[in-house]
């Protein structure tokens, strides 16, 4: 955000805020170490609102939960701003010294009254009053978010309205104040650090920009590109229009992790190539040409990696790889040389060197800093330079260190792409849980106590009404397909919104269900709101005794819904 | 800014032994006299922890005050002359030592044997009876604390009958780290343990297996299974161990975690105490979700077959 794609602060500051807005995270699960850094926050005295459909984990913790209905945050957020310009909370000095547009999206939350509000999600409008009033005279606040804001098909605008409710405030730039994003994979900072974006080299440095892109072409000895690539949802768009025809995966599992994921896997099927690069023979690999066998990146192999506060921490090997495994650098770095290429930089360590070179960001970095430091969080231009703890400082610069405002964004409220209907009365949103993990590759391998495997959460109103009990097998229909669960019945839940995980792909195919409708600027598909129907099954098809039955390693048995098996997707 | 986080930026001087140090005003005496190059003994003291001052051990003496005072809790004031070294605070240590060695097991807590023989403790001497056998040697009763080792899954073992209630798991599992309260003591004297809610199984808990309580315990009465396995089968080999630090593989978090292997596998998970991100604190995934490192790692699962169809043409 403000040029920057990373989150402001440290978690340190989280520990020192005053108000928190945890907005569409349910970080006790999913970020369980920060949330230890968030909770010293609370028992120092910060007040905690949390903005979820469900009464998440995370949302007992707050002072204050806002239910809000699923895909309404851009109408909660441009309501809290509306009652912040209204009541004159905002910081007016900051609006007109460090931003641009604030008429403009003034006019644009006016028709969001308190009233208005609440009819449109669902949140009391007290409630919406008081954190309006809570967030913007707090000294410091955070706003923090995950996949609940950027799982829409409003994702890039359902951040620009948070990142609007700093700029009114000045609750940016600011030591204990900032906007976080939460990342939900060890590395998917560093891989966006790193140029892993269609629009970017190295260094979070644009690839339009003729100036950075001559700099690495000397370094690379090559001429680059400078059309951006496509993003993963393109591809998926690329080869259903047969213009995509070989794909080479690597860490990922799309045929089990995309939205509508009967339809990704038809696309998969019919390319001409699909090599897969991954830790184990995930579903993706089952149906690849070639599968090359990786070595897991975080103890088996040298580098980094780059957590939610930009902190780039080294990663190291403490185990041989498993059987024929091998580094990823490696892997590459042969094929490369198969094809030609011949790469000066071939360790982790070579290539970080070379990146110093590239990107200004990590410039100071050096490989013995961060053998000998926790790590050091970007900017990091030179070798003294000791890492930076909050970014955009610039904001609260009487003349804003040369940068240019930052501007407020228009957004308009859009309900999900999927409207409710009588054929599919109920809305499902999908998360993660504590002790599983994305499509299972990882967290498949230890059997958990707690684990519950895919069921499907329902609250106890919609229970009644669908004449369901605990461990009941259901069928669930959205437009897209049906998939046999079990049922689980919990408070948590509003009536009308059911919840399912994603995490146990080989018994449950939840992303059969999940909408690919996705956000034209992020590529992000809306996982976080389908259609869908809950019809009984009765006492068949889902097996007797085998209810709550792990997966993999769990000793239980995973004969259970899989036993129940339709035909397979695609 | 919140005010519960305010920094203190002054200093006091005390003198450790006749050794005059400055720490940060706030710290402790423990700090103190690690500052002077003191060590001290601790049991119930971590320094991700807030001390619940139980154990007594790191007591000192105090000039001008009546009674011995608990190092790891009572703050360094300006002035404190303090002795960690007489007869009455050895003698002191010595007689927790050994009551704690009188009632447990403490044959896998190698710091408390160690302090236990630099104070000459010797628990033998609360022996329920004594005895001399055939070569007139005296034999020993102790009454131990008997409760059974309690395995209930596959991530860790609960073996009470070690246990010298420090509550540091209680503390880890409570408001100093992970907030859940799973566990807390029960019972009086001789019967008092650690125990989750009504007792029942460690399943149907609250816990939610981060082994923050395992990794504090200092008397290895919480284990990992791991380590309890390898140690039943006498392979539990500290000193052929290299530990590795490096990132989890999960979230975005990026907590550090300390691997112990042992013969190229991993046997244990920890996280640095000193380390920004966790002060030593996991989740269950960071802790125990490595074991797929050493899956055979291209075997297809047992099924191919979701339970479910797509309306996919």
């Amino acid at each position: 955000m403000f040029g920057l794609g990373g989150g402001t602060c440290s978690y340190q500051e989280i520990t020192e805020t005053d108000v928190i807005l945890l907005w569409g995270s349910n970080a006790r699960e999913a970020h369980p170490i920060f949330f230890h850094h968030l909770l010293r926050g609370l028992e120092g005295g910060a007040v905690m609102y949390a903005v979820d459909p469900r009464r998440t984990s995370s949302a007992e913790f707050a002072d204050v939960w806002l239910g809000l209905d699923v895909g309404t945050d851009i109408a909660l957020a441009n309501t809290v701003g509306r009652e912040i310009i209204a009541q004159g909370w905002h910081d007016i000095s900051f609006i007109e010294r460090a931003t641009t547009g604030f008429e403009d999206y003034a006019a644009s939350v006016e028709p969001f009254t308190l009233d208005e509000g609440e009819r449109l999600t669902g949140v009391p409008a007290e409630a919406i009053a008081e954190m309006a009033h809570a967030y913007a005279i707090a000294p410091t606040a955070q706003i923090l978010w995950t996949l609940g804001i950027t799982e829409h098909h409003t994702a890039v605008e359902n951040v620009l309205s948070l990142c609007n409710l700093a700029l009114l405030t000045g609750h940016v730039g600011r030591r204990g104040s900032g906007l976080v994003p939460l990342r939900g994979q060890n590395n998917v900072q560093g891989g966006g650090d790193m140029g892993a974006l269609p629009d970017r080299l190295p260094g979070f440095q644009a690839l339009a920009d003729a100036e950075a892109r001559a700099r690495y072409e000397q370094v690379w000895d090559c001429e680059l590109n400078p059309v951006p690539g496509k993003h993963l949802t393109a591809m998926f768009e690329s080869m259903e229009e047969g213009e995509l025809r070989a794909l080479y995966v690597i860490g990922e599992n799309p045929a089990d992790s995309e939205a509508n994921v009967a339809h990704a896997r038809k696309l998969l099927e019919g390319l001409d190539l699909l090599v897969v690069q991954d830790i184990s023979l995930t579903h993706t690999a089952r149906m690849a040409d070639v599968v090359l066998p990786a070595a897991a990146g975080w103890s088996s192999s040298e580098g980094t990696v780059t957590s939610s506060e930009r902190r780039v921490q080294r990663v190291r090997a403490a185990v041989p790889p498993q059987g024929d495994a091998r580094d990823d650098v490696r892997i590459i770095g042969d094929l490369a040389l198969r094809m030609g290429a011949r790469w000066s930089a071939v360790t982790a360590h070579e290539l970080w060197d070379e990146l110093r070179v590239l990107s200004p960001l990590h410039g100071g970095m050096s490989w013995d800093r961060l053998e000998d430091s926790g790590g050091l969080q970007w900017p990091c231009p030179h070798d003294d330079h000791p890492g930076t703890e909050f970014l955009h400082t610039w904001l609260w610069a009487d003349d804003l260190d040369g940068h240019v405002p930052a501007p407020f964004t228009v957004n308009v409220h859009r309900p999900p792409a999927e409207a409710l209907s009588d054929q599919f009365p109920l809305r499902l949103t999908t998360g993660r849980v504590l002790d599983s993990y994305n499509t299972g590759a990882q967290s498949a391998g230890y059997s958990s106590p707690i684990r519950s495997g895919d069921a499907i959460e329902v609250s106890p109103s919609d229970a009644a009404a669908l004449g369901v009990s605990d461990g009941d097998a259901v069928r669930v229909s959205s437009p897209r397909g049906s998939v046999n669960m079990e049922v689980s019945i919990t408070d948590r839940l509003p009536a009308g919104l059911v919840f399912t995980t994603f995490h146990f792909p080989d018994l449950v195919d939840s992303n059969l269900l999940t909408n690919d409708a996705w956000d034209a600027r992020s590529g992000t598909a809306e996982f976080k709101a389908a259609a869908v129907r809950i019809d009984p099954l009765g006492s068949s098809p889902m097996g007797s005794g085998t209810a709550r039955s792990g997966p993999v390693g769990s000793g239980t048995g995973r004969s259970g819904a899989a036993a129940a098996a339709g035909g397979a997707g695609g | 800014m919140n005010p519960g986080n305010g920094i203190v930026d002054s200093h006091v001087a005390v003198s450790i032994d006749g050794r005059e140090v400055t720490v940060p005003q706030g710290q402790t005496i423990l700090a103190a006299c690690t500052a002077a190059g003191v060590e001290t003994p601790t049991i119930c003291w971590a320094p991700n922890l807030t001390p619940v001052n139980v154990c007594r051990v790191c007591v000192v003496e105090l000039e001008g005050s009546r009674t011995l005072v608990p190092a790891c809790s009572r703050p360094a004031e300006d002035g404190m002359q303090i002795s960690t070294d007489s007869e009455r605070v050895r003698h002191s240590r010595r007689m927790v030592l050994e009551f704690l060695g009188s009632a447990n097991d403490l044959s896998q807590a190698d710091e408390i044997a160690e302090w236990s023989q630099h104070y000459g403790a010797d628990a033998r001497r609360y022996a329920a009876e004594l005895a001399a056998d055939a070569d007139g040697e005296p034999e020993v009763a102790l009454e131990l604390v008997d409760d059974p080792v309690r395995i209930q899954d596959d991530l860790y073992i609960r073996a009470y009958d070690r246990c010298v209630l420090c509550y540091k798991c209680v503390e880890a599992c409570g408001d100093d780290a992970q907030h859940t309260f799973a566990i807390a003591v029960a019972g009086r004297g001789f019967d008092a343990r650690i125990r989750t809610e009504y007792d029942v199984e460690l399943p149907e808990s609250a816990c939610v297996y981060c082994g923050n309580c395992v990794a504090v315990c200092p008397t290895g009465a919480l284990q990992f299974r791991t380590e309890f396995d390898l140690r039943a089968v006498g392979e539990w080999r500290p000193d052929d161990q290299t530990v590795t630090r490096t990132v989890c593989s999960y979230c975005g978090v990026g907590c550090n975690l300390e691997l112990h292997t042992q013969d190229e596998r991993i046997v244990k998970v920890t996280s640095p105490e000193d380390h920004s991100v966790t002060s030593g604190h996991l989740c269950i995934k960071g802790r125990f979700g490595w074991q797929y490192v050493h899956a055979p790692a291209f075997e297809p699962p047992a099924t191919d077959t979701p339970a479910s169809e797509s309306t996919e043409p």
